[in-house]
């Protein structure tokens, strides 16, 4: 089976700043890959260039084999329109660190939304699987809603919930749990385990080194622009190559320590 | 004060400055302003004053203000005020969106076009704007509708098009729409980014996302200044007196012509300019708070 992700080469610069430099990344269908690194590293830029939120200068990104963006013609590479480029959206879920739910519209309207506009389903088949997803995230009762009327967790999982609406192949998760509560951020790991045990295929930016560890297939470092390090898990945590990806979670691991004793 | 120190659990309202016997109840006495009383005083003296001036002084024509201030003349212009109003400013309104729309755009040649417009009909007095179009007759004779380079379909005398109905239209909803533009526009800017990011991601299409995420939320930020253009428009339409068009205030400088009583008909007018501003701004103070309410 071909690859669901693959990255040749991307670089991107925002003016002079070089943030991501020469990245090669391959993601498999069905593998659940967590990205680490500190801030400022490149990895929120590369996840936003898989969905061509950001445009990259160089190299190329295939996603389910479709070149992402671009239409390739010999040597050439012809940008896509705005309407192409939607279309290469719908098969590519997000979930933001602020969730940015539509907030004039009710958990359900935001879940219903895209599928209704933009894929034209019947308004009674998007609230019926509307209803289906929002019990998967374990918020049946929420359903009428408004985002401002929810905690920080209970809005990222209805996130989710509207990302799975447009039945995905691949989900990309930003910093997903960053912007919560520390109690709120279990509920929210929760859902994305037992997404990634149904066999989605998920990129994730996180900092959580414990579900990392638990639920991820691979992990890769990036610093600086670079993948340092890509690993499955358990090499990954167990066994570091790297001389930086040994720095960076001896660090990682030291205020994990510190946290613990504090508790 | 003792030197003591406060044991630790002492009520706040228990603390004196000589701990004389417990159990003492402390007060607290209200703030007193005794110069606002003087100050109060003084103005509705002066007030006072002024009003008793203006009932006695002959010169302001109170009978003439009575006597015309419900005549047919004067409610028919008050009618012609009211409509131009609505209907400039519904153009306004229609026309800015659409040049806000195009002032956003990525496509330079939607933005261009926008940012002149806006810059001309900004830039330019309201009044110049409207002699302007009533006299288009003098720039273009004749209005042709035709195929580029062809035959022509229709031909009208720009004489005949043009009256001072038409004129001030033009004037007062072109102009309107330049300032609704920028109005509409940082509406649709103070929108989060993180609001069009979503729409992207799942698929959404700029003008769609314009219509069903952004515009909804934005109107919260536009209408409370849309009330306050529409205060002011009921003021400007005044301006067309100039070209003719028997608005509130040429209908009132019609009867003053007549009868040489300035002062008590431009009164008549201010009094229904003063009624109907009331009339708006309390509609606006309840429009600002429904928009305020449950913000986001």
């Amino acid at each position: 089976m071909s690859p669901m992700v693959t990255a040749r080469g991307v670089s991107k610069c925002f003016g002079a700043l070089k943030v991501l430099d020469g990245i090669d990344f391959t993601l498999a269908r069905g593998e659940v890959a967590c990205l680490v690194g500190r801030s400022g590293s490149g990895k929120s830029t590369f996840l936003r260039c898989i969905n061509h939120l950001e445009e990259i200068n160089e190299g190329e990104i295939h996603v389910d084999g479709s070149l992402v963006g671009y239409r390739r013609d010999g040597n050439t590479l012809y940008p896509l329109s705005e309407r192409e480029t939607a279309r290469q959206r719908l098969g590519i879920g997000m979930v933001f660190q602020r969730f940015n739910l539509f907030a004039h519209m009710t958990a359900l309207q935001n879940i219903i939304e895209a599928p209704v506009h933009v894929l034209g389903i019947r308004r009674e088949a998007a609230v019926e699987e509307a209803r289906q997803l929002m019990a998967r995230v374990g918020l049946s009762d929420k359903l009428d809603a408004y985002p401002r009327q929810l905690s920080g967790g209970q809005q990222q999982r209805v996130a989710i919930a509207r990302a799975l609406a447009m039945k995905p192949k691949l989900m990309l998760f930003d910093e997903p749990t960053s912007a919560l509560d520390p109690e709120l951020v279990g509920e929210v790991l929760e859902v994305m385990r037992g997404l990634a045990e149904s066999g989605m295929t998920m990129l994730i930016v996180t900092h959580e080194m414990s579900f990392a560890r638990e639920v991820a297939d691979t992990v890769a470092f990036m610093d600086q622009g670079r993948i340092v390090e890509h690993a499955a898990a358990a090499e990954f945590f167990g066994n570091p190559k790297e001389d930086r990806t040994k720095a960076f979670l001896s660090r990682i691991l030291k205020s994990a320590d510190k946290e613990r004793d504090a508790a | 004060m003792t030197s003591e120190t406060l044991p630790i659990r002492q009520h706040p309202s228990e603390m004196t400055g000589a701990q004389a016997s417990s159990g003492d109840k402390v007060t607290i006495a209200p703030r007193r302003h005794p110069w606002r009383w003087v100050g109060g005083a003084l103005i509705a003296f002066i007030l006072f004053r002024i009003a008793s001036s203006m009932v006695s002084n002959e010169n302001f024509g109170w009978d003439i203000v009575a006597e015309y201030l419900f005549s047919p003349v004067v409610l028919s212009g008050l009618g012609l005020t009211i409509w131009l109003t609505v209907v400039a400013m519904t153009l306004g309104i229609v026309l800015g969106l659409v040049l806000a729309v195009m002032a956003l755009s990525t496509n330079p040649m939607a933005r261009y076009p926008a940012n002149v417009y806006l810059w001309l009909f900004r830039g330019t007095p309201v009044l110049v704007q409207l002699i302007f179009w009533y006299n288009l007759a003098a720039l273009y004779p004749a209005i042709q509708l035709g195929l580029p380079f062809g035959q022509v379909l229709a031909e009208y005398s720009t004489n005949a098009l043009i009256t001072p109905y038409t004129a001030a239209l033009l004037g007062l909803s072109l102009n309107e729409a330049a300032y609704m533009a920028e109005i509409t526009r940082a509406g649709i800017s103070s929108i989060d980014r993180g609001q069009e990011e979503a729409a992207k991601s799942l698929g959404m299409v700029r003008l769609l996302t314009l219509r069903r995420i952004i515009l909804p939320q934005a109107l919260r930020v536009i209408i409370p200044p849309t009330g306050n253009q529409v205060i002011g428009m009921l003021k400007m339409t005044s301006l067309v007196s100039v070209i003719s068009l028997y608005d509130l205030l040429y209908s009132v400088q019609g009867v003053s012509a007549r009868t040489f009583q300035v002062i008590p008909m431009l009164i008549v007018a201010c009094v229904w300019y003063l009624f109907m501003t009331s009339v708006l701004s309390l509609g606006q103070k309840y429009i600002e708070r429904v928009c305020s309410k449950d913000a986001y």
